[in-house]
């Protein structure tokens, strides 16, 4: 196996991984845009999909889609009910207040998780089959490319949704000014609902696609959920383009980072990205710098 | 007056306890039954909860009955500590078990070293009794046996050039450090050392590194669910090499995980409880490990593990050193050293002031994954 083969498949890897990363950061780019929260329970949702999945699967017997399906409707309710018990409620509070919140409830869920189905790692099986495909000297499972053909299909559709419908539009206005939203007649407090609704249904989504190559149980979240943050901010926390991009080049160079260094850096690889971001270009890799109109 | 009240109550139901019962032997547990090493605690707790019913319906040790006192430390040094100081002080045990990681058995081992109370734990790492101390003992094999094992089957393949793929944690860690130190000594050669962590969700960058480096066999060292990714990873890659995995992935758990298919050909060296219905007849082990997976199943409804059996081991050693030496922490302490061949779980314990582990290569057996089942390999 010769030199460039092997970088064809850590880049295929990390391209792999990277769109994992890039449908967790999905759902905190569309909190973040429409009420200013960093949702940092976005990676329980993930979580959420992928057991409710591997439950409705394997305990009722589903079969694989209706399983799917369910397993999104059910944490998508959870995100809903999320946002009603514990962000609505405190309305008034700060952000850091609201980004604590959502720390707590993280734990919390993950704790239900944990006492109502167990601590074991469960796996789905694979939407269609585990024979490798070929592809430039790398070899990737038919799972991947059903990874890359939903993170296409959701940000083609998400697109279109913010740009073209009025909900879409609606939710765009809630990021840009609440109060002056509220004010030509938006419902603010059912758009922050959806918006919770969307995202933990598109997390729930990632969660049931990655749990027959990744395996889920309940503590998967806080890892899954970090690499989605990181995503989301290396994209500038984009609804679209910008948080797959900031995905892919955080899968790419952590896999590069474990082949071509040392793979016990492969995380630190991440956090030094986030960091740098986070000091250089808070804004994000990809948009320009927002100036604030006083 | 409410104090007054409260004083004579609390006179009355110690007076009443001593009186009514015999005094029990005491013992402590700590366990991590919650938290990250849930999957080691809960069948330490379930297997210590059983055996102190099943002895007591025996009558005790030496006509006195066994109490257990639990402690859930979820995997934390700290709380282990405190939870250790509890043990010794308030509720007087004259022995511990557990704790059942390497991490938090080395925060509460200078405590229980400095107030003598006799240890055991059921933590794998060689640190615990590597050097020995006296107050000290564990139950389960050493790291380096399990690779050994490994080592003495590969070289007689022929295998000379290794690749490690360990975990990132303190039983990855641990194994990295013993199988470096093994295949120097063996003379046998290290070509790719790669690790990965404990929550990482794809192995192929790993893998492909490996390949390139040509090695005869990878040995992969890890807890699920890292091991089950890389074997997945294996077959999504087509690598051909022999794949060798740890002690620590011998459950039906990673071959479901794995997926049957995927983990076809993989080899590792398991305890004999993981193989007990396919050892012979005449292994000394064979029937306790039947009774105890029997009694497990009918109380909690699943297989016995091999974590539980750490638990059990403890409990019957330190209640065959209470029957050969009595009941005194110090009594317990030399009895502990004077074990010789009491059949456990994970093997048949021989200890002495210098090997406060007491299991040897035997306590392994090499098995190979064929058709979703074990198969005992020589």
């Amino acid at each position: 196996m010769d030199f460039s083969q092997q970088i064809s498949q850590y880049i295929l890897s990390g391209l792999a991984t990277g769109a994992i990363y890039a449908l967790i950061g999905l759902g905190f780019a569309i909190i973040y845009n429409s009420t200013g929260i960093i949702n940092f329970a976005q990676g329980e949702f993930v979580m959420l999909g992928g057991m409710f999945g591997v439950y409705f699967h394997t305990v009722h017997n589903f079969n694989l889609a209706v399983a799917l399906l369910l397993a999104i409707l059910f944490a998508a309710v959870s995100g809903v009910l999320f946002e009603r018990l514990a962000i609505r409620p405190l309305r008034r509070a700060t952000p850091l207040g609201l980004v604590i919140i959502t720390i707590g409830g993280s734990i919390l869920v993950r704790g239900l998780a944990m006492l109502v189905w167990g601590k074991d790692t469960h796996a789905l099986p694979t939407f269609s089959g585990d024979e490798p495909l070929s592809l430039a000297g790398a070899t990737l499972l038919p799972q991947h490319m059903w990874i890359f053909a939903l993170t296409v299909l959701l940000i083609v559709l998400s697109k279109l949704f913010f740009q073209f419908t009025i909900t879409g539009k609606a939710l765009r206005a809630c990021a840009v000014n609440q109060r002056a939203a509220g004010l030509v007649g938006i419902d603010v407090r059912r758009m922050v609902m959806f918006s919770f609704l969307l995202a933990s249904g598109m997390g729930a989504l990632a969660g049931i696609i990655i749990a027959p190559l990744t395996m889920t149980s309940y503590d998967v979240g806080i890892m899954l959920g970090l690499k989605g943050f990181c995503a989301a901010i290396i994209g500038g926390m984009s609804n679209g383009l910008g948080t797959v991009l900031g995905g892919l080049i955080l899968g790419v160079l952590e896999a590069l980072g474990a082949g071509l260094i040392s793979s016990g850096y492969k995380d630190a690889v991440t956090f030094i990205i986030l960091l740098l971001i986070l000091f250089l270009r808070p804004q994000g890799l990809f948009s320009r710098g927002e100036s604030e109109r006083v | 007056m409410r104090k007054l009240a409260m004083v004579w109550m609390v006179l009355c139901l110690v007076l009443s306890a001593g009186t009514v019962l015999a005094e029990p032997l005491r013992i402590g547990a700590l366990f991590s039954i919650t938290g990250p090493a849930a999957f080691l605690g809960e069948p330490e707790k379930n297997t210590l909860e059983m055996l102190v019913k099943e002895i007591n319906a025996k009558g005790g040790v030496k006509g006195q009955p066994v109490e257990a006192v639990i402690y859930d430390t979820t995997g934390d040094p700290t709380k282990a500590v405190q939870l250790a100081t509890k043990l010794i002080k308030d509720d007087k045990v004259v022995a511990i078990i557990g704790p059942s990681t390497t991490g938090e058995t080395m925060a509460v081992k200078p405590i229980t070293e400095k107030e003598q109370i006799p240890l055991i734990s059921c933590a794998a790492g060689i640190k615990i009794t590597d050097p020995v101390n006296p107050w000290t003992f564990k139950t389960p094999a050493n790291d380096h046996i399990a690779g050994e094992k490994i080592l003495n089957y590969a070289v007689g393949k022929g295998q000379k050039k290794f690749a490690l793929l360990t975990v990132s944690d303190g039983f990855g860690s641990s194994g990295r450090e013993q199988l470096k130190g093994l295949l120097a000594k063996k003379g046998l050669e290290l070509v790719a050392d790669e690790t990965f962590g404990p929550k990482d969700t794809d192995m192929t960058a790993q893998l492909t590194k490996i390949r390139a480096a040509g090695p005869d066999a990878i040995i992969c060292w890890g807890t699920n669910p890292g091991p089950a990714v890389v074997t997945r990873n294996v077959k999504q890659l087509g690598i051909k090499i022999p794949l060798y995995m740890s002690h620590g992935v011998a459950s039906k758990k990673y071959i479901e995980l794995a997926t049957p298919e995927a983990a076809e050909g993989v080899m590792l060296p398991a305890g004999k409880l993981t193989v007990f219905d396919k050892i012979k007849e005449s292994d000394p082990q064979a029937r306790l490990l039947k009774e105890y997976d029997a009694a497990y199943r009918k109380t909690f409804g699943v297989e016995a593990s091999t974590f539980g059996g750490y638990a059990y081991d403890a409990l019957q050693l330190i209640v065959a050193a209470v029957q050969k030496n009595g009941a005194s922490s110090d009594q317990i302490r030399s009895g502990l050293e004077q074990t010789s061949k009491v059949v456990g779980v994970s093997g048949v314990f021989t200890m002495s002031a210098g090997d406060h582990n007491g299991l040897d290569l035997s306590a392994f057996e090499m098995v190979r994954i064929t058709a979703g089942d074990w198969a005992i390999i020589q």
